[in-house]
């Protein structure tokens, strides 16, 4: 084996973003304990299990909200466990959330441009002049918004209020203001909850772009096990506060304590 | 004003971004712009000057209380933060410029940016609690900075120039040109009411306005898409603050004078009501609101003193103006809060987009 392909071994190996035994209590409630799981570069994985087995939890401290009591995360091997979710927002990982959280009384257009708020340098003097590098600036940024705007086909949504749109739609910006981040990681949690079979296609191929066209690497929580199964690189299994499962789907369908304890269950889990 | 789109085609992000996108709105601006500078010759020139002057005091009111209601509607319609406490700003802003002018005999253009950097420094302190608490918490911390500045100054000779706790100050002056009667101090205001209009509808369009709006909107979601959202809301206090400074300012070189007397609390309610009435979150609402709630008064005083002799003695005729006063401001922002949270901004676009596509109703 040579040198270079060692290095190219390892860069493929060498995982995006590391949780290291991560524990969060809320009182006397355990809502994570001890989770670790590595996502790869470049990969979507998803992270599945019963409601309050502490999935959103996990992705809250992943994206700063909570701060873990115990463990560490890190993003290229960067810890980000004590960072604000603004800092961690700059370090390249977007959300988008289980419910919606748009601006709703901007255009889309306005909340792809927020999306783009890091990237941006203008300060209150040059917004108020409006004038040279502010205003070229604002031109740059609003094409990588219009690249954008086509990628998820919302190009007659521009200059409509996000407040008025159906659900699906108001998914499909979230997902638009998140992509605007450049995000080198973006976690969705639930990105098809409550949608119809056709809108989750649409997202579900959304999802794939992002991660194909665009070179994301994907975190997804996900109730719709047929998605998860067919378009997950890996998929890591929570029930209550702890991680009992983890590897590519055909690994996980096979694990006994998952199906016990997810897919077996009354709750049933859906179509494998 | 009343224009339609159809048949206007833009081609670049850049026209599309502009703030007047269509050419005949760029005409109306022009044309009101115009028209605001032709006033005071039009008015000298229909009227006797006493009456020329006293609608052109009037109107200088009106400027002062535009930049300071831009700044409120920048903290409280814009970022969705409270703020009780834009008068005791002003009044920041306006000792700070006359001490200046007065001890250290600086002109109005080192004296203006100094009172609004100053108010500007305050209103960041006063803000601190906006990182911690919302809503109705926040409206009494920042209540609490107002009495607290407003006694500050009063008690304070060194601030407040002694007893009276006022200062005289200058009339400003540039290049030897002093501004003295209202038709010079006119042109002295439109200048900087010109200024800070163009300044916030720019702001409000870029980077630094979105942040605010996004905070208003979803603060969680704004902070995870990298707004720092401390730092946001200290900025926004800043920044309405520093417009707050300008406007007491302004009014100190307006009036000659440094009271605070003119700063209390129920300043900062007028401006609150100018506000709500004009249009939470529009430049064009808190112009409009500036303009009516800086009239009601004016049109009251009018009203009780012509109709009201026929019910009051001429003696308490004063008195009752200004309970009549307080009434009707309380009931019109109650009305507006109920029937037009969005206030007269709305009302002018509802009245607009009818035209849009009339004569048909689609």
């Amino acid at each position: 084996m040579s040198a270079a392909e060692s290095l190219a071994d390892r860069a493929a190996a060498s995982p995006i973003l590391t949780v290291q035994g991560v524990s969060k209590k809320f009182g006397g409630v355990t809502a994570v304990q001890d989770v670790s799981l590595e996502v790869p570069r470049g990969a979507i994985v998803s992270v599945i299990g019963p409601n309050g087995a502490g999935k959103t939890s996990l992705l809250n401290m992943v994206s700063g909200f909570y701060r873990p009591d115990t463990g560490v995360i890190a993003l290229e091997g960067d810890a980000i466990t004590t960072l604000r979710p603004s800092q961690i927002a700059a370090r390249g990982i977007a959300r988008t959330f289980q419910n919606i959280a748009l601006f709703s009384g901007l255009t889309v257009l306005d909340n792809l441009m927020l999306g783009r708020h890091v990237h941006m340098r203008a300060g209150v003097l040059s917004s108020a002049l409006y004038w040279g590098p502010a205003r070229k600036e604002e031109i740059a940024h609003r094409e990588r918004c219009e690249e954008i705007i086509e990628f998820l086909k919302l190009q007659d949504l521009r200059k409509q209020q996000t407040g008025a749109l159906s659900y699906g739609l108001r998914k499909r910006v979230e997902l638009g203001r998140a992509l605007a981040l450049e995000p080198k990681v973006l976690l969705l949690d639930e990105p098809m909850g409550g949608m119809n079979q056709d809108e989750k296609e649409d997202m579900a191929r959304h999802v794939l772009d992002v991660n194909i066209e665009r070179g994301v690497t994907v975190v997804l929580i996900e109730h719709d096990m047929g998605v998860v199964m067919d378009i997950s690189d890996r998929v890591f299994v929570l029930d209550r506060g702890r991680r009992i499962g983890g590897g590519t789907p055909e690994e996980v369908q096979r694990t006994p304590a998952v199906i016990q304890a997810y897919l077996g269950t009354s709750k049933g889990g859906g179509q494998t | 004003m009343f224009h339609r789109e159809s048949g206007i085609f833009k081609t670049t992000y850049a026209a599309d971004m502009a703030l007047y996108p269509l050419p005949i709105a760029k005409a109306t601006v022009a044309v009101i712009a115009a028209a605001v500078v032709l006033l005071p010759f039009v008015l000298g020139a229909l009227m006797p000057a006493l009456s020329a002057n006293y609608y052109l005091s009037i109107i200088n009111l009106i400027f002062i209380a535009i930049v300071g209601a831009l700044g409120l509607n920048i903290l409280v319609g814009y970022t969705g933060q409270i703020s009780i406490g834009h008068a005791a700003f002003m009044s920041v802003g306006a000792y700070t410029a006359a001490n200046l002018a007065v001890r250290w005999d600086l002109p109005f253009w080192i004296t203006l940016p100094a009172g609004g950097l100053m108010a500007a420094l305050i209103g960041a302190v006063v803000g601190i609690p906006s990182l911690r608490i919302k809503g109705l918490y926040l409206a009494i911390a920042t209540l609490a900075g107002q009495l607290i500045i407003e006694w500050t100054i009063n008690h304070v000779p060194a601030i407040s120039g002694g007893a009276q706790a006022s200062i005289e100050v200058p009339k400003p002056h540039l290049f030897g040109y002093e501004f003295k009667t209202q038709g010079q101090l006119y042109f002295f205001l439109l200048f900087f009411v010109a200024l800070a209009i163009v300044a916030t509808l720019n702001l409000v369009r870029s980077r630094i306005g979105r942040a605010f709006v996004a905070i208003r909107d979803q603060d969680i979601a704004a902070e995870i898409i990298g707004i720092n959202i401390y730092r946001y809301k200290l900025l926004a206090f800043a920044i309405s603050s520093f417009y707050a400074g300008v406007t007491g300012v302004l009014y100190t070189y307006y009036l000659g004078i440094a009271n605070y007397e003119q700063f209390q609390i129920v300043v900062s309610i007028d401006y609150l009501a100018m506000i709500i009435i004009g249009g939470l979150g529009s430049v064009l609402g808190s112009v409009l609101g500036a303009i009516f709630v800086t009239l009601l008064p004016i049109a009251i005083t009018w009203i009780v003193e012509s109709l009201g002799t026929l019910v009051f003695e001429m003696q308490q005729i004063q008195h009752v103006v200004s309970n009549v006063r307080v009434i009707t401001f309380g009931l019109l922002i109650i009305v507006f809060l109920v029937l037009e949270p969005e206030g007269l901004n709305r009302l002018w676009r509802n009245i607009r987009n009818y035209f849009r596509v009339w004569p048909f109703s689609y």
